[in-house]
């Protein structure tokens, strides 16, 4: 009979695309502005990514994200590397400066400053002549992606080069040489970032009395990461994250200062909410058209558990369907874009939580046919 | 006030030997409630004898619909007996009355009630499937039901394709593919012309009659009333006539009615 059930589904042709259309916009705009959703989250701590050597990132207690300015002290430093437990601590300063590039146009930009001795911190993709660039007289790294567009060089003709290794720039008035350039995923904030080293990134900063922006901590093999997180914390005063805690902690300060969440939240529910609506009208149309035949099924002898699972089957497979549908609709989407600065990230998560919406949507639309039917007296074959 | 015509025993005589396959005694239906009560059956007494064909006459909303219904066990009753093969619907659970509609009766319905979707071999081997049969087998005996009523060579086509007659024989086939004692149908011929209706009910006669099977037919369509062995004519929630042939109901002038 259930397969008769599919039959029935699959034969009235107007119906079922009505209610696969429903469900897979459904599907299609909940996964898709969800992926908008969490490809923007994902860049808000990219930064954070693209340093994956530390266990631990021991900040100020205040911090409030990877881009907030709350210096250490520098003996700090000292006071972590003696806590039990600790392989190594290598300072990370991070800050915004002013960059002059070498046809004169001045704009900010992100100095990061890895240290000077392990380069521990630096960019994993890196493209220089020399791996060991980085520690030449005035050496800077320039990201692969801003060459072209936000570090453009103009030329005498009004036109524009990219910027290129051994072009000459200022920063906060002091020489920076290019000496290479890496890839590192795409930031949520939109300043340039440029590697060098600690001493030197402090010296193309403004002068202040802290300038230990981030200790970077291996935790020794064997020891649990958490306690020698606490006991860093209980040493020093200050906060140790892991490197999952430190992206949340950025990104929830996303989430709460910018209202983000609620925008995409309002763009998932009208999907959940116009998906639910069009299929929950449709299929139950397609149940009274089909009340009749019901009727004649339960006059046959068709028990209630199996007319129960006949509009059960239509309800998911038809939401089965709409879910690959829509689905593969937002990861062509993606694919569409991949090449492009806009954020997209498809994680499984997100395919669950899609998935877990479409059932709840398919479950709806049965709940609302299924009382019909179940209730249908048969009896209503004998009139005309 | 209409004056209701006097109720005539429609129960088998005693001392009848025949076997009963539907009893009926005072059955009584009401629809609504307060003053809005209508009284859809008064106290029915009826019979109907194994291998038998009855027909159920009678004007527009006389109960012939609902009694067929309480018989079938679709529809409850308010009191009475009403037993079919002995069994009383009444003191089954809803699963049991269901098991024992869908093993027992096959149903003939005025608008064929065939699933579009599905071929007409489908169509046929749904009561099947629901008495326990493999779907193979159950395609396969209902193609040859299909074959013993003229349709063996269209077993793969949509109801929609057939004339109304042909999906009326497709009807027929459903009703006994899976061998029920009693088949119950609702106006048969009334949405065929005179010369397909007359068809379908030789073949229900030759075909459904075979096997010491009973048939409750309701019609208003008296250019079949002489296919049945008795008629039991209803006015008013009550039968208050039960002859031999439509001669002994209306007259000679039988066509006038």
């Amino acid at each position: 009979m259930i397969y008769y059930a599919l039959k029935m589904l699959f034969g009235d042709k107007a119906r079922y695309l009505g209610i696969l259309v429903g469900v897979a916009f459904a599907a299609l705009l909940i996964t898709q502005q969800g992926a908008i959703f969490v490809g923007l989250m994902e860049r808000t701590y990219s930064f954070v990514a693209d340093t994956p050597q530390p266990d631990l990132w021991v900040v100020d207690p205040d911090l409030q994200h990877h881009s907030d300015s709350k210096p250490l002290v520098g003996q700090k430093l000292f006071r972590v590397r003696g806590v039990q437990g600790v392989e190594w601590a290598t300072p990370m300063f991070k800050s915004f400066t002013k960059m002059r590039l070498p046809s004169g146009e001045r704009r900010g930009c992100i100095v990061v400053g890895v240290d000077d001795n392990t380069l521990v911190g630096a960019p994993q993709s890196i493209d220089s002549r020399n791996g060991l660039d980085l520690r030449k007289a005035d050496a800077v790294l320039v990201d692969r992606a801003d060459i072209e567009k936000k570090l453009a060089v103009r030329t005498p003709d009004g036109g524009t080069r990219p910027l290129q290794i051994g072009d000459v720039l200022e920063l906060n008035d002091r020489r920076a040489v290019v000496a290479g350039t890496f890839s590192i995923n795409p930031s949520f904030f939109w300043d340039p970032v440029i590697y060098t080293t600690y001493s030197r990134a402090i010296s193309y900063s403004p002068q202040e009395r802290k300038q230990l922006s981030f200790i970077l901590v291996k935790v020794k093999p064997g020891q649990d990461i958490a306690t020698v997180a606490a006991r860093i914390e209980s040493a020093t005063g200050l906060k140790a994250y892991t490197e999952s805690g430190f992206k949340w902690l950025t990104a929830s300060y996303i989430l709460e200062k910018t209202g983000i969440l609620v925008n995409f939240g309002i763009a998932v529910l009208l999907g959940f909410g116009v998906g639910t609506a069009v299929a929950g009208q449709t299929f139950y149309n397609f149940t009274l058209d089909n009340l009749r035949h019901f009727g004649a099924l339960k006059a046959l002898g068709t028990p209630n558990k199996t007319l129960l699972a006949m509009v059960l089957t239509q309800a998911l497979v038809v939401g089965l369907i709409g879910y690959g549908l829509g689905v593969g609709g937002a990861a062509a989407f993606g694919a569409l874009i991949g090449g492009t600065s806009l954020a997209f990230s498809l994680p499984w998560q997100l395919l669950v939580i899609t998935g877990v919406a479409i059932l709840g949507i398919s479950i709806f639309a049965a709940a609302l046919s299924i009382r019909k039917v179940l209730y249908l007296e048969p009896g209503v074959v004998f009139r005309g | 006030m209409t004056t209701l015509a006097p109720a005539v025993s429609a129960i088998a005589p005693e001392g009848n030997t025949r076997p009963i396959a539907v009893r009926c005694r005072q059955v009584t239906k009401n629809y609504g409630s307060g003053n809005s009560t209508v009284r859809a059956l008064r106290g029915v007494d009826l019979d109907v004898f194994e291998g038998e064909m009855l027909m159920m006459v009678g004007p527009s909303g006389c109960g012939k619909t609902t009694l067929i219904s309480v018989v079938a066990g679709v529809l409850d009753r308010d009191a009475g007996e009403c037993s079919v093969f002995g069994k009383d619907f009444s003191a089954l659970s809803g699963s049991e009355r269901t098991r024992f509609r869908g093993q027992t009766i096959g149903f003939v319905f005025q608008s064929f009630n065939l699933i579009p979707t599905l071929t007409i071999a489908e169509n046929v081997s749904v009561p099947l499937l629901l008495n326990g049969v493999g779907r193979s087998a159950a395609l396969k005996k209902a193609k040859d039901m299909l074959a013993v009523v003229g349709l063996g060579d269209r077993v793969n086509e949509a109801p929609n394709r057939l004339s109304g007659g042909q999906q009326q024989r497709v009807a027929i086939s459903r009703a006994l593919v899976h061998d029920p004692k009693l088949i119950v149908c609702d106006e048969p011929t009334s949405a065929l012309d005179h010369e397909t209706g007359g068809r379908v009910m030789e073949l229900l006669r030759s075909v459904a009659m075979s096997g010491n099977r009973s048939l409750i037919v309701v019609t208003h369509d008296n250019r079949i009333f002489n296919f049945a062995d008795r008629i039991a004519h209803m006015d008013d929630g009550i039968v208050d006539k039960v002859v031999g042939s439509a001669k002994d109901l209306y007259g000679p002038n039988m066509a006038a009615k």
